[in-house]
């Protein structure tokens, strides 16, 4: 059976689905927190979820994990139901939480082999602990490391028992942009390990550069799937701006090509140099924005 | 394939796994000055004060034998009790109850591991409180010591189901160690484990009356000081038992493993 694929750009790929989601809701009391939501992301694909504070990525990703139950929908997760999850389930994700602490008198090394042990064939310690760059800090009390370090050391864990499906719940909020760099590159890495990976963010940057699609959600639903360059490409128009006279021009179009090509003919017959002249496709971020838009208003 | 052949197949072996936990359980409470001092070795300290200011006989033996009696008594409580409650709201609060859920690490396993743990370190208090005190007064080992053995078990037992569900309540980290001190060592005194109630006046011996450190000082003054077996004590133990249960059923239906939405 098909997977529903509403609103999901179709790849011409024998790859399997990581992750199937539809129709799922979720309500606390009178808070519908997610409202029919429907995605699938494919083996080996870094899949952003976007979106503000109170949009439903969590409640999404932790439906996903197993941690809460549905209340309507079905969801496949690396083929299981995830509301009886199992234990060859759980030896095959990796979780990042949006807030978690460890241990703070354990060493980096003793929190890894501790987690290390639940685990039927995790990955080496020493090697994992490189991979997220704390080799340097391997002998160090977890309670000494500044907070992006704990977020490397909260990844390093999620990565020990060699998983198929990585989920990251915020990975960065909180970083300086240094250190939000250095998540990135390792994120990036997942993706050469052939890892999937479901990544929650409201930033639009990290978004754009991690994921090969994003599902922007507003609301408790998904109001935009598609690659980075796709959601660029869709929905807001293109802008030209020039100057004309000692005027500012601005044209907003769907047929840039078009326009620009009258535009520019006009002035070469005229023999006028075309001031200033600027092409401008709207960025993630300007998308973003007007798809969030009314929200930011009611709030 | 059934799912069930390919979880069989998958997993490290129950026994493997609730080893390498017990393990971990020892090191992370032993790497823990705050935890060791005040859990293991504040019973101790007290022992050595107490047992230095007190002289005269009690129920017919030397009182430094009853002194070293209830705080086998107060041990168990601090240990399994409060240390348990504390240890389980912190390592909820911070999510480390929520993420080692997403491991393949069972529940149950974990849950099993963390009471053994907690049992060796009330165990290796209790040898400590009879080696000081040996060593110090010339108290003696206990004369029945599978029943002395029993005693440990079932006051371990019925302490951590205590606190279990009372960290089911406690809302905060911050606030843990506040509230369950404010329960402790209230219950401590009532209890006679910081020397005899005789002369507290009724209500407060009323209120002692119900408290299970009460029966379980009970229980070790008869095994230890008398030499009774363990069974002779109908009473204790039902009492204990009745905590023991009530403690377990309102963990079962009020524990959580995530921390409180922020």
């Amino acid at each position: 059976m098909e997977p529903p694929d509403r609103g999901c750009p179709v790849y011409p790929s024998l790859r399997m689905h990581a992750i199937e989601v539809s129709g799922l809701r979720k309500a606390y009391g009178n808070l519908e927190a997610v409202r029919g939501v429907d995605f699938a992301i494919e083996e080996g694909e870094v899949f952003g979820l976007l979106g503000p504070n109170g949009a439903g990525k969590t409640t999404t990703v932790e439906i996903l994990e197993g941690y809460r139950k549905r209340d309507g929908g079905e969801v496949r997760v690396l083929g299981h139901d995830p509301e009886r999850p199992g234990q060859d389930f759980r030896e095959r994700i990796g979780v990042v939480l949006q807030q978690s602490e460890m241990w703070p008198n354990l060493t980096v090394r003793e929190t890894h082999a501790t987690f290390a042990g639940y685990y039927r064939a995790p990955r080496d310690v020493d090697e994992v602990i490189a991979l997220v760059g704390l080799s340097e800090k391997a002998s160090a009390r977890v309670k000494t490391l500044s907070g992006g370090q704990k977020r490397r050391l909260d990844l390093g864990i999620a990565l020990i028992g060699d998983p198929d499906l990585v989920f990251l719940d915020e990975p960065t909020t909180g970083f300086d942009p240094q250190a939000r760099r250095a998540a990135w590159e390792m994120i990036r890495s997942l993706r050469s390990l052939g890892k999937t990976v479901l990544l929650t963010t409201h930033y639009l940057d990290e978004a754009e550069q991690l994921s090969d699609r994003v599902a922007v959600m507003r609301e408790g639903r998904i109001v935009r799937v598609g690659t980075p360059a796709e959601l660029t490409t869709t929905g807001l128009q293109t802008e030209i701006r020039y100057r004309q006279n000692g005027e500012d021009i601005l044209v907003r179009t769907d047929e840039p090509t078009r326009v620009l090509a009258e535009l520019t003919s006009a002035a070469v017959a005229r023999g006028e140099e075309l001031e200033g002249l600027q092409v401008r496709r709207p960025s993630l971020e300007e998308v973003y924005l007007a798809l969030t838009a009314d929200e930011e208003v009611e709030a | 394939m059934s799912a069930e052949a390919i979880r069989v197949s998958t997993r490290r072996p129950p026994r493997a796994l609730f080893l390498h936990q017990l393990r971990s359980e020892q090191l992370v409470f032993w790497r823990s000055r705050e935890a060791a001092f005040f859990i293991f070795l504040f019973p101790l300290l007290l022992f050595l004060l107490l047992g230095s200011v007190y002289s005269g006989k009690y129920q017919g033996v030397p009182i430094v034998w009853a002194v070293l009696a209830g705080l086998v008594g107060y041990g168990c409580a601090n240990t399994a009790f409060a240390g348990l409650a504390i240890q389980l709201v912190i390592r909820r609060e911070s999510g480390i109850l929520k993420r080692l859920r997403s491991t393949p690490l069972p529940p149950a396993t974990y849950v099993t591991a963390l009471l053994a743990s907690t049992l060796i370190v009330f165990a290796l208090q209790t040898l400590a409180l009879f080696l000081l005190g040996r060593a110090l007064y010339g108290t003696p080992f206990p004369s029945d010591l599978g029943s002395f053995v029993a005693t440990i078990v079932i006051g371990a037992a019925v302490f951590a189901a205590l606190g279990t569900a009372t960290a089911s309540v406690i809302r905060s980290a911050e606030g843990s160690s506040a509230v369950v001190n404010f329960i402790l060592l209230p219950m401590a005194f009532l209890s006679g484990a910081f020397g005899p109630t005789k002369g507290y006046p009724a209500v407060l011996r009323a209120i002692g009356d119900v408290l299970p450190l009460t029966y379980f000082v009970k229980l070790v003054n008869a095994v230890y000081l008398h030499g009774h077996a363990v069974w002779s004590q109908p009473e204790a133990l039902a009492v204990l038992a009745a905590w023991g249960v009530a403690g377990l059923i309102f963990t079962i239906f009020r524990f959580r493993w995530e921390p409180r939405e922020r």
